[in-house]
């Protein structure tokens, strides 16, 4: 994305708007306070935004796009800024939304399992509410405990539990929002399915360009009578590997599969001693759910399979106390890894699970090929890798290359038959990379798609899909046999 | 040869937007009752378009040209005792026709979901990819053959239920599921405001509905999953253990007494908790609440706007007076999107162009 100026007056021109907003809106203008919304988690990048406001009110919204909209003011939102892929870095010429404030459980359904929240509301606080009732939302991303539910909604976030549960797009009922021209879009519906074309799935995963989400109704799910869950040391990252395939084989649906390779595992063990098997290449954490005799049956099942497989230790959780300490090392894994370097990319493809040993041993090789290290930390029963990159920031052109090699293992994932990204969104990170993945006619659906939302061009531009012509530019990037037409150009 | 039938495919596309002239697109036939009539086009067979492209039981994954046989696609599954979660319904021999066979492609085309939805998800959720051909003649491929993708729009999802006013489906990867190991089914004796209460009650703890239906009187509960699982959930539950195997099938393609004759058939999308309303007989309900068929009203605009305060939409499902709108009328924003996106994808309106709204 490059950055542009805003015409002259423009700041003037929109402050003016924003002030003229009622109920009057919360405003940030000056540069202190503008300080913090400058990048999301994709820290690699900044940029200040023109302005930023914070409404408390779908009204509050709609009158902020409609003003944008009459100025041509790009509009970018802004949930807990937890994103990955750069979505919601702001523009020097645009207002940034920022929706932390409506943060309203409006309603919690028990008996209709159902849940009405404002976008702002974080993830966990939902399941949490939902508790008592012994219900929960499933969609569980490791950032749970901050990320938002707008935020959600607009990445189709995932989780460990999505091989059972689905993503975010599997459990929403309805999800509210304000189109470009102002206009509240009301898609899906609180019963099982809505008229007409399924909105909802496109407004999903859309990356805030398609509308600004202000209510989502969630489907509520019972929280399963018993839960299993055990650790599995492996010789190989191979071995690890086919044991997923073996237990999906079996019939078995886990509630989650998820892996770590010796470079998390040790990263972990220093940082959280959780006593793991000592020279383990690979470990497997797995979880079944069920009925009680249900998930008795399964757990054997599993841990039958997992030594068939090889596993030289099997860890079974005996109670919630054991399981939270193994999940421990699996969601607190990317705050162990910033000890190995304090900086590090997180990549995010996904690729058909029995490529899964192949695509490791590629990455590995790649990363020898740029002299980086690479930790994987990932959700194998969805066949969606998560490699990180260490890279020194303070050394020049280390970015770059962990940039590079972030790139190539992404290209490999679409030449073994996955894609770019499973969870994480292209934001601006991997528009590069959507020339890989998509042909100039599907681009142009997608730009069709934005059109038919948003015909100015006002929400979130630059993000999601690249322009056909920044694909030309990029050489028509269909890559094959790995190699990537030498980048000259900036990335962003 | 699947390659010249979509380079042909697109040839005749792009050949009818030149000169603005109408496809009906068929892929069996099987649904060729759903929808509003549309006017006068040619029909575009799909149905010889068929064959499973990539079937990996490991990976959970199917990929299926369009005109591939329901039947034979199930086949395939059960074989490796897997299944399609959405329980598509086949309608086949529905009426006085001879027997006109399901495709996949009609079935994700219609949207159309069985008695298991509530429970496992509906055909949009177990889409992972669709390749299709816009109203442009171009041959586009959203999505992929995995479980996991959010590169671009879920334009895969999309096509579901979309009817083929936005493009015709020429393949579809789905995510397949384990058939579960053991079934059975429970009755009640119950009302429907009880039974509807009893449902979602159930719903909300960790039981293995897989399908729910009341009528006259009779609550029928479908249970399905790990052997332990049901057999805990029966001791649990109650009720009379019935065989209803065949009572399923002919509940998922309308071949039980309830939907025989020709009075208008009306199903009713609305919350699953909502109250029972309009005359009690002449009503079945399913997906624990969640759809209401009723037969014969007569007063349209009623069943609309009920099902309206309720918070749900109603549909013209089979026969009546399809003038009025097969499909519920959308909110003036909503329909604005609808029209630009019909736009986008078939700028001559040349795919099946009012079957679905007057676009
Ligand atoms: C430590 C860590 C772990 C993570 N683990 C996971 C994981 O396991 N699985 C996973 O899927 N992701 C994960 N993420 C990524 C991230 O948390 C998710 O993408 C999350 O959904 C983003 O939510 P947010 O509220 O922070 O959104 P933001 O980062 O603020 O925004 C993300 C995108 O959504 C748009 N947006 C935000 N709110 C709205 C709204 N109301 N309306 C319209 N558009 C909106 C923004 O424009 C932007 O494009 C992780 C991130 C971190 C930092």
């Amino acid at each position: 994305m490059d950055a542009v100026a805003a015409a002259p007056g423009t700041r003037e021109r929109t402050l003016d708007a924003l002030r003229a907003v009622r109920p009057a809106l919360a405003i940030v203008a000056d540069d202190e306070g503008l300080k913090p919304f400058e990048t999301d988690a994709f820290i690699a990048h900044r940029e200040t935004p023109m302005l930023a406001v914070m409404p408390e009110s779908e009204e509050q919204v709609r009158a902020v796009v409609r003003a944008c909209r009459r100025l041509g003011v790009p509009v970018v939102t802004r949930g807990a800024g937890t994103g990955i892929s750069g979505g919601a870095i702001p523009r020097s010429d645009g207002v940034l939304l920022v929706m932390t404030r409506m943060r309203a459980i409006v309603s919690l359904d028990p008996v209709a399992r159902t849940a009405t929240v404002e976008p702002g509301v974080r993830n966990l606080a939902v399941s949490e509410a939902a508790a008592p009732a012994g219900l929960f939302y499933a969609p569980d991303p490791s950032s749970q405990s901050i990320c938002s539910i707008g935020g959600n909604v607009a990445e189709n976030s995932g989780g460990v539990h999505c091989l059972k549960y689905g993503l975010t797009t599997h459990n929403l009922l309805a999800v509210r929002t304000v189109d470009a021209d102002g206009d509240v879009v009301e898609t899906g519906s609180l019963a099982l399915d809505a008229p007409g074309y399924d909105l909802m799935a496109l407004v999903t995963g859309s990356e805030g360009n398609l509308g600004v989400v202000t209510r989502v109704c969630v489907r509520l799910l019972p929280l399963p009578e018993r839960t299993e869950t055990l650790l599995a040391a492996f010789a190989s990252v191979r071995q690890a590997a086919e044991a997923v395939g073996e237990i999906i084989g079996a019939g078995i649906v886990p509630a989650a599969l998820e892996m770590m390779d010796r470079i998390v595992i040790e990263a972990c063990e220093r940082s959280m001693a959780l006593g793991f098997p000592r020279g383990a290449e690979a470990l497997l954490l797995a979880e079944v759910d069920g009925g009680e005799e249900e998930a008795r049956e399964a757990l054997a099942a599993v841990r039958a399979i997992l030594e068939r497989c090889g596993a030289t230790e099997v860890r079974v959780a005996a109670d919630a106390v054991e399981r939270e300490r193994l999940w421990k090392s699996r969601k607190g894994a990317f705050t162990a890894l910033a000890t190995i370097l304090p900086d590090f990319y997180t990549i995010d493809g996904t690729i058909p699970r029995r490529r899964l040993p192949d695509i490791l041993e590629r990455v590995y090789a790649l990363a020898a090929e740029y002299g980086l290290v690479v930790g994987n930390v990932f959700h194998a029963g969805d066949g969606n890798i998560h490699p990180c990159i260490f890279y020194d920031a303070n050394q020049p052109g280390e970015l770059e290359r962990g940039e590079e090699l972030g790139g190539r293992i992404l290209e490999a994932c679409v030449e073994a038959g996955g894609t770019i990204t499973g969870e994480h969104g292209v934001g601006i990170e991997k528009l590069r990379q959507m020339c890989v993945q998509f042909r100039a006619p599907e681009l142009a659906a997608f730009h069709d798609v934005k059109g038919a939302f948003d015909p100015g061009g006002i929400l979130n531009p630059g993000k999601a899909v690249p322009t056909l012509k920044r694909c030309a530019e990029w050489g028509g990037m269909h890559v094959h046999g790995g190699q990537m037409p030498r980048p000259d150009i900036p990335r962003f | 040869m699947e390659e010249t039938f979509v380079a042909e495919l697109c040839e005749r596309v792009r050949d009818h937007a030149a000169r603005g002239r109408a496809l009906r697109i068929r892929g069996g036939g099987s649904k060729e009752f759903y929808g509003a009539p549309g006017g006068e086009a040619e029909v575009l067979e799909v149905g010889r378009h068929a064959g499973i492209v990539a079937y990996e039981p490991k990976e959970l994954v199917l990929t299926v040209r369009s005109g591939t046989a329901l039947e034979e696609v199930e086949a395939a599954l059960a074989a490796e005792r897997q299944m399609l979660p959405f329980e598509p319904p086949h309608f086949e021999g529905s009426g006085t026709q001879p027997r006109a066979l399901a495709t996949i492609g009609g079935a994700v085309a219609s949207g159309l979901s069985g008695p298991r939805r509530p429970y496992a998800g509906a055909v949009r959720d177990f889409v992972l990819g669709t390749r299709i051909v816009n109203g442009k003649g171009e041959d586009l491929a959203f999505g992929g053959r995995v479980i996991k993708n959010v590169a671009g729009y879920d334009v895969s999802r999309l096509m579901a239920g979309a009817l083929g006013t936005l493009g015709v489906i020429t393949e579809v990867s789905f995510k397949v599921l384990p058939r579960p190991a053991a079934e059975t089914t429970l009755a009640f004796e119950l009302d429907q405001a009880a039974a509807i209460e009893q449902a979602n009650r159930w719903a909300g703890q960790p039981l293995p509905l897989s399908a729910t239906a009341w009528e006259d009187g009779r609550l029928r509960v479908r249970l399905s999953g790990a052997a332990t699982a049901v057999a805990a959930a029966k001791a649990k539950m109650g009720g009379e253990e019935i065989d209803a195997m065949q009572y399923w099938q002919d509940l998922r393609d309308q071949r039980l007494p309830f939907f025989a004759g020709d009075r208008p058939l009306w199903r009713l999308s609305v919350p699953q908790t909502t109250e029972p309303f309009l005359p009690e007989h002449g009503q079945l309900v399913e997906w624990g609440g969640g759809v209401r068929w009723i037969r014969g009203h007569p007063d349209p605009l009623a069943v609309r706007s009920t099902a309206e305060r309720a918070g749900g939409h109603a549909t013209l499902f089979r026969g009546g007076d399809k003038s009025i709108g097969v499909f519920h009328p959308l909110k003036p924003a909503l329909a604005k999107i609808h029209r630009r996106l019909k736009l986008a994808f078939d700028p001559a309106g040349i795919l099946n162009p009012g079957r679905m709204y007057d676009f």
